[in-house]
């Protein structure tokens, strides 16, 4: 019975990292939920248009660059991933 | 506290537009997406842009798109938003909406990463639509037809894929093969795991084709291949048999034209000569023109440069592309190519344009780039094509239309003195910068003035037949004589008309079908089509005093108070049929028009000085018996019956019963509207509006063909009804005796008035604006302003980064236009003979950009009366104003000084720097100028500055400090150096400082003189990234934050009185401090999503005895307010009215308006009045559905949500 509940959370939760992207997980570093977090600042500016005009407007440029900028920072938000702990 | 929302100015910036027949005619129409409100627009005849429908849809509307089902006339418009729903929408002509066709859920809401609504794309022959998001999921949906042909709507299929960002998505066209949607993708997955920083040097985009098979009803990846990886940006190429299908991928600095097994052919886009080297050339935004023989595309840089681009292709694929400067337009997020000849530049900042194609760029020009040329470079890497903006060629400029975005500053003062407060907005940015000084009303467009010889007391205007089109006859009279003009082609004095010119007139009027009425005090005459002239005379010495006519019907009022009432009979005469007696001397009068196929009007309305209104009957069966009676506050000047025609919709927009009103205009300056009953001519349900000193004139005037109310007291108003709403504006002019509606060859709907010694003619443009504006021009962003209210001056606050300095500027531009000229001197030769035109306008081609390091800025005296700038002082190398304030040291000779904080090379990226910081202090000089005393370094930027008990409160970074004047420099008195972040606003009340902190929302702070400490006893709860705020009483403040929410936060009141009680200002206690903050926390009492960056907040009441409201200004450029409710009952209905609208009428988009309006945090104690407002165009049924719930009629729920709007504007 409580094997059969654990393996339930448990594939709910695969279910869930799979088709949300940016579920954690008790393993999750520092750096992993600190990206995620970029990301979904990133698409929310670029999904909010008076956000973008508001950057635009401080930083002097124009809209389309500012969503360009936000979209191409989406690769590596948060620089370089730290090297892995082999285990 | 409850308070009501309502939008002022609605959102005038653009996300997005698209153009196609969406009513289904051959006009084509644009629809534009403001943020939260949808609109459709229409350029006129004339090129004039009207707006059509204008709907709010409680959602951020992010991505549109148009699409046809095959063999259809009518284009539907797809809606991408923050709702997790597709919603298809088809314009209703009949009735001027929107009608939702589908609406399918497919997410969360909100502006989410993986949740699709950020991209769409069209199959180009309207078989399937793709919305996509950010980053994952793509969802396809086959569109079709069912036996009905009614459009059908698919289950979406998933065209996903994981730890992938999707840059832009367009569908291709390949005629009718399976559609296919192309994508520019990047995978992120491997670059997340590798910290060697390889896998993320290597990441590639590619340009994915993803095909729908419509047999299997499947979508498949089809063709991934590398591409630049400085793609932004997908444009569909014709295809079938229209060109050589593909698409054109904008990345930085190149268009490649790609297709799957095609090799990839690549342009460089030119450069203008004067862009920094490091600097890349990005497209923003593509707009494409097709006919049948040919098609090209427009293409615009974020420069605002646009290039044409055309391909060459043949039977093996495109050979060519090149890419020609076209013109320079101000950046648009969005270009419309219209199939009659115009362009409708969607502006990101500033007023949007509408433009003619005066030619297509056709002639050969040095100034373009194509693929064969890159061919040629490729060895020492690409040699960029250089071109020089030049003045517009291809484009004419024929509209504007008038867009406030971004506000960056606001405040209402009442500098000029007049009877309502003016708004004044600082707007727009960099060389597109503005001060607007905003007026309720609307504007007018004089046509003519011309002087009179004497002051004249009234005018009309009259045909010489019913059938006739324009008026044959201006009639002005004076003191003691008439004056006839004829209107022709010129506007001349005539003797033949046959009217009286020894004599004042009462009245001037059409009479039958072909004859002219004059009424004059000592009769009536008739002057009949032949020339034959009929006189009436008054009985004895007594004169007429007040005449009341329709075209059938007309009643005197003789002194003493006898009416006597002619008809006219079927050969054309005018008879007397009655005579009645009234109680007392008659103020006024007025008979309804003859209702369209009837002999009479019924009713006749008759104001007395014993402060009543009585209304008769003019049937022949009780002819003059009284109906009514109405008394009123105050004797009525004058009378008009408006009839409101029955609507089922259509251009005026919503369902309404054929209804008449009575409005009198009251001595006291009130115009008092009540509803006439049409069958027994009772009077109920009335509703009474100050509009000035003066008695209110009213005259029945015609406004887009339907009779509407012009309203003369110390100001004019116009009552009309707009989109289902009976508005009353105020018009923005001064103040008129008399009016008349006008109607001539050159002006077919305009009003003549006469004021003074005047004769005008004008006309009344854009109904529907609240506001009339007065735009000065200014030279870079603005930042803040003050006024400087003894001077009647207003101090700006300009700065830009990367910009380059006036005389940088200057240099720069001489040196291109001596290289310009080598280049095509004959084209400049042909248009410019004078240097001047030389010179580009500023406001049209934007400042050359510079690099990050650089900043200009300004501050500037401007006197607003004159619109001129008095003082203009450049800041130096790189140094930059950001706050602004007037501050007057207690004893110090100098009177009112203006302190502006500075910071010098200031950069935001990596970290925020900078060289060094400023306050700068000056002195107002005469004549505006301004002096500096001194200028004193200090420790961070200073963002806010303030007054306080006569020294100057500064917050420099995270210290608040307090400054006194000294000789040389500042002195500093007392620092607190515990705020979290940034200080960006400061408000003072007595001993309390209200302290606005970037990133940590309010902490109030105490000034203890004795103990000369600063100290904070209160802060907030919630994390607010605060963009505005304001001070609102002596606990409250209201602040709004960043994502688009405002709130007010208060101190309980016994905490308040705590802190006040205590001897030691709750000073021990704030020694202890709480959860690492101050002791003592506040309150939220309001909490409402406006869904668009508030920038400013204000405190004001707009109208004379109005109740004080909170004003705010947003980036999208709109204007809103919060009135106070001040009694439970309204909360109560209004609260109740929101409920059932919320039900009833869902909103357009998809978005839940509740969830919508708690975007962020649950909305607390706001009632939204754009929703109330929507009221009116609901159905009838619904209508009384809902009134009925309410326990009210919808004629009483329409009366409330007027009164309301009343109290603010």
């Amino acid at each position: 019975m409580q094997a059969s509940d654990r393996f339930n959370i448990n594939s709910q939760l695969e279910h869930l990292q799979a088709k949300y992207v940016g579920t954690g997980h008790a393993d999750l570093n520092r750096f992993e939920w600190a990206v995620n977090i970029q990301r979904d600042s990133y698409a929310s500016y670029v999904g909010h248009y008076p956000m973008l005009a508001y950057f635009a407007v401080a930083e002097n440029e124009s809209i389309g660059r500012e969503r360009y900028n936000f979209m191409q920072k989406m690769l590596l938000p948060c620089g370089l991933p730290p090297e892995r702990e082999d285990d | 506290m409850y308070l009501y929302s309502i939008t002022l100015q609605k959102p005038t910036g653009i996300v997005c537009a698209i153009n196609g027949n969406f009513s289904g005619g051959k006009v084509q129409e644009i629809v534009v997406a403001r943020g939260k409100v949808l609109d459709l627009l229409r350029p006129d005849d004339s090129g004039k842009i009207q707006t059509l429908l204008s709907v709010d849809v409680f959602g951020a509307i992010r991505s549109l798109a148009q699409f046809r089902l095959t063999g259809s006339h009518k284009d539907y418009i797809v809606v991408g938003s923050d709702s997790g729903r597709i919603v298809i929408l088809e314009y209703n002509k009949e009735k001027n909406v929107f009608d939702k066709v589908h609406q399918e859920t497919f997410g969360k809401s909100g502006c989410r990463r993986i949740v699709p609504g950020q991209y769409l794309a069209i199959d180009p022959k309207g078989r399937a639509v793709m919305i996509g998001a950010c980053e994952k999921q793509k969802l396809v949906y086959v569109l079709n037809r069912d036996t009905a042909a009614r459009l059908t709507i698919s289950s979406p299929l998933e065209a996903h894929k994981s730890h992938t960002i999707t840059y832009s998505i367009c569908g291709v066209d390949c005629g009718f093969d399976n559609p296919i949607f192309a994508a520019i993708e990047m995978d992120y997955s491997e670059a997340d795991q590798d910290s060697t920083g390889q896998a993320a040097a290597e990441a590639q985009k590619h340009l994915t084709f993803y095909e729908l098979d419509l047999g299997l009803n499947h979508v498949s990846r089809k063709w991934s291949e590398p591409v630049d990886n400085g793609a932004n940006m997908l444009v569909t190429v014709p295809g079938g048999g229209d060109g050589p299908s593909g698409v054109l991928v904008c990345a930085e600095n190149f268009v490649i034209y790609k297709n799957q097994g095609h090799p990839d052919v690549r342009a460089l886009i030119p450069r203008r000569l004067d862009l920094p080297a490091e600097r890349g050339v990005l497209i923003v935004s593509a707009a494409t023109h097709k006919q049948k023989s040919m098609f090209f595309f427009l293409l615009q840089t974020e420069y605002g440069d646009i290039f044409k681009v055309t391909l060459e292709y043949g039977n093996e694929g495109v050979s060519e592309l090149k890419i020609k400067y076209f013109d320079t337009i101000p950046v648009t997020s969005s270009l419309c190519v219209l199939k009659s000849g115009f362009l409708f530049a969607a502006s990101e900042f500033g007023n949007h344009a509408l433009y003619q194609f005066q030619a297509i760029g056709d002639d050969p020009d040095v100034e373009s780039s194509s693929a064969r040329m890159m061919e040629l470079e490729t060895d020492e890497g690409f040699q960029p094509v250089f071109f020089q903006p030049r003045r517009l060629k291809n484009l004419l400029r024929v509209d504007q239309v008038q867009s406030l975005m971004p506000v960056m500053d606001m405040k209402v003062f009442n500098l000029f003195e007049e009877e309502t407060p003016q708004i004044f907005t600082l707007c727009g940015q960099g060389s597109r910068s503005s001060l607007r000084i905003l007026r309720p009303g609307l504007g007018i467009t004089e046509m003519a003035t011309s002087p009179l010889p004497g002051v004249p007391n009234a005018v009309w205007t009259v045909k010489k037949n019913v059938n006739d089109e324009f008026d044959a006859y201006i009639v002005v009279s004076f003191a003691s004589v008439t004056l006839v003009l004829s209107i022709g082609e010129t506007v001349e004095e005539v003797s033949d008309s046959g009217f009286l010119d020894t004599t004042p007139s009462l009245a001037v009027s059409l009479i039958g079908d072909d004859s002219l009425m004059q009424v004059h005090p000592s009769g009536i005459r008739h002057i009949r089509e032949d020339g034959r002239i009929n006189e009436w005379r008054t009985p004895g010495k007594r004169t007429i005093v007040k005449v009341g006519y329709n075209r059938l019907q007309v009643v005197i009022a003789l002194s003493g108070g006898e009416l006597i009432y002619f008809e006219v009979d079927t050969t054309g005469q005018l008879m007397e049929v009655e005579k009645h007696e009234m109680p007392g001397d008659v103020a006024c009068l007025d008979i309804a028009p003859v209702p369209e196929g009837r002999q009479r009007s019924r009713f006749l309305a008759v104001g007395s000085y014993d402060n009543t209104i009585r209304i008769l009957s003019l049937d022949p069966d009780d002819c003059m018996q009284v109906l009514s009676l109405q008394s009123v506050f105050s004797p009525p000047e004058s009378l008009l019956f408006l009839e409101i025609q029955a609507s089922t919709g259509g251009e005026d927009g919503a369902d309404h019963p054929a209804s008449l009103f009575l409005n009198a205009g009251l001595q006291n300056g009130v115009l008092f509207r009540t509803v006439v009953d049409m069958v027994t001519g009772q009077l109920s349900d009335s509703r009474s509006r100050f509009l000035g000193l003066r008695a209110p004139k009213l005259f029945s005037i015609m406004v887009r063909g339907r009779r509407a109310m012009l309203c003369l007291s110390s100001r004019p108003w116009l009552g009309y009804i707009y989109q289902g709403h009976f508005l009353l504006t105020p018009l923005t002019c001064g103040t008129l005796e008399f009016a008349a509606s006008f109607s001539s060859d050159q002006c077919a709907e305009g009003v003549v008035a006469v004021a003074a010694e005047a004769l005008k003619v004008f006309t009344i443009e854009r109904l529907g604006e609240t506001f009339n504006e007065t735009a000065i021009p200014l030279r870079y962003t603005p930042r803040k302003f003050v006024f400087q209210p003894k001077r009647k001056l207003v101090v700006t606050i300009e700065s830009d980064q990367r910009a380059l300095t006036a005389e940088e500027r200057e240099a720069a531009q001489k040196e291109c236009f001596g290289a310009g000229l080598d280049e095509n001197g004959n084209i400049e030769m042909e248009n410019g003979d004078e240097d001047e035109d030389n010179q580009l306008s500023d406001e049209q081609y934007g400042y050359p950009k510079a690099e990050k390091e650089k900043w200009v800025s300004c501050i500037r005296v401007l006197d607003p009366r004159t619109e001129e700038t008095t003082c203009c002082l450049e800041l130096q190398d790189n140094e930059a104003a950001f706050s602004i304030c007037t501050v007057n040291f207690h004893d110090k000779e100098y009177g009112t000084l203006l302190a502006v904080g500075t910071a010098k090379s200031l950069q935001f990226f990596p970290k925020r720097s900078f060289e060094a910081a400023y306050i700068h202090i000056y002195r107002f000089v005469d004549g505006g100028k301004l002096e500096l005393l001194h200028k004193t370094q200090v420790d961070g930027v200073p963002l806010a500055l303030s007054q306080f008990q006569g020294r100057l409160l500064a917050g420099i970074g995270p210290v608040l400090r307090l400054y006194d004047l000294g000789k040389k420099r500042l002195l500093r008195k007392c620092e607190n150096k515990l705020f979290p972040n940034t200080i960006i606003t400061i408000h003072t009340y007595r001993d309390r400082i209200y302290v606005g902190d970037i990133q940590e929302s309010f902490h109030y702070c105490k000034y203890r003189r004795d103990e000369n400490q600063l100290y904070i006893f209160a802060d907030d709860v919630y994390p607010r990234w605060l963009t505005a705020s304001h001070h609102v009483d002596f606990d409250t403040v209201a602040g709004a934050d960043k994502f688009g929410n405002v709130y007010f936060v208060r101190l309980p009141q016994d905490v308040s009185d705590e802190v006040e009680e205590d001897p030691t200002g709750g000073k021990i206690k704030w020694e202890q401090g709480k959860l690492n903050g101050a002791p003592n926390k506040m309150e939220e009492i309001v909490q409402f999503h406006v869904g668009d960056v508030v920038s400013s907040l204000q405190k004001a009441s707009l109208i004379p005895g109005g109740g004080e409201c909170i004003i705010y200004g947003t980036v999208m450029g709109s204007l809103g307010a919060f009135l106070p409710f001040t009694s439970r009952d309204d909360v109560d209905f209004f609260s109740h009215l929101e409920m059932h609208l919320r039900q009833e009428n869902p909103p357009l988009c998809g978005r839940d308006h509740m969830a919508y309006r708690s975007a962020y945090f649950p909305v607390k104690d706001v009632i939204d009045g754009d929703l109330c407002e929507q009221f009116p165009t609901l159905p009838m049924d619904m209508q009384r559905k809902i009134a009925d719930e309410l326990d009210r009629t919808p004629a009483e729920i329409l009366k409330k949500l007027e009164e309301i709007r009343n109290k603010i504007i």
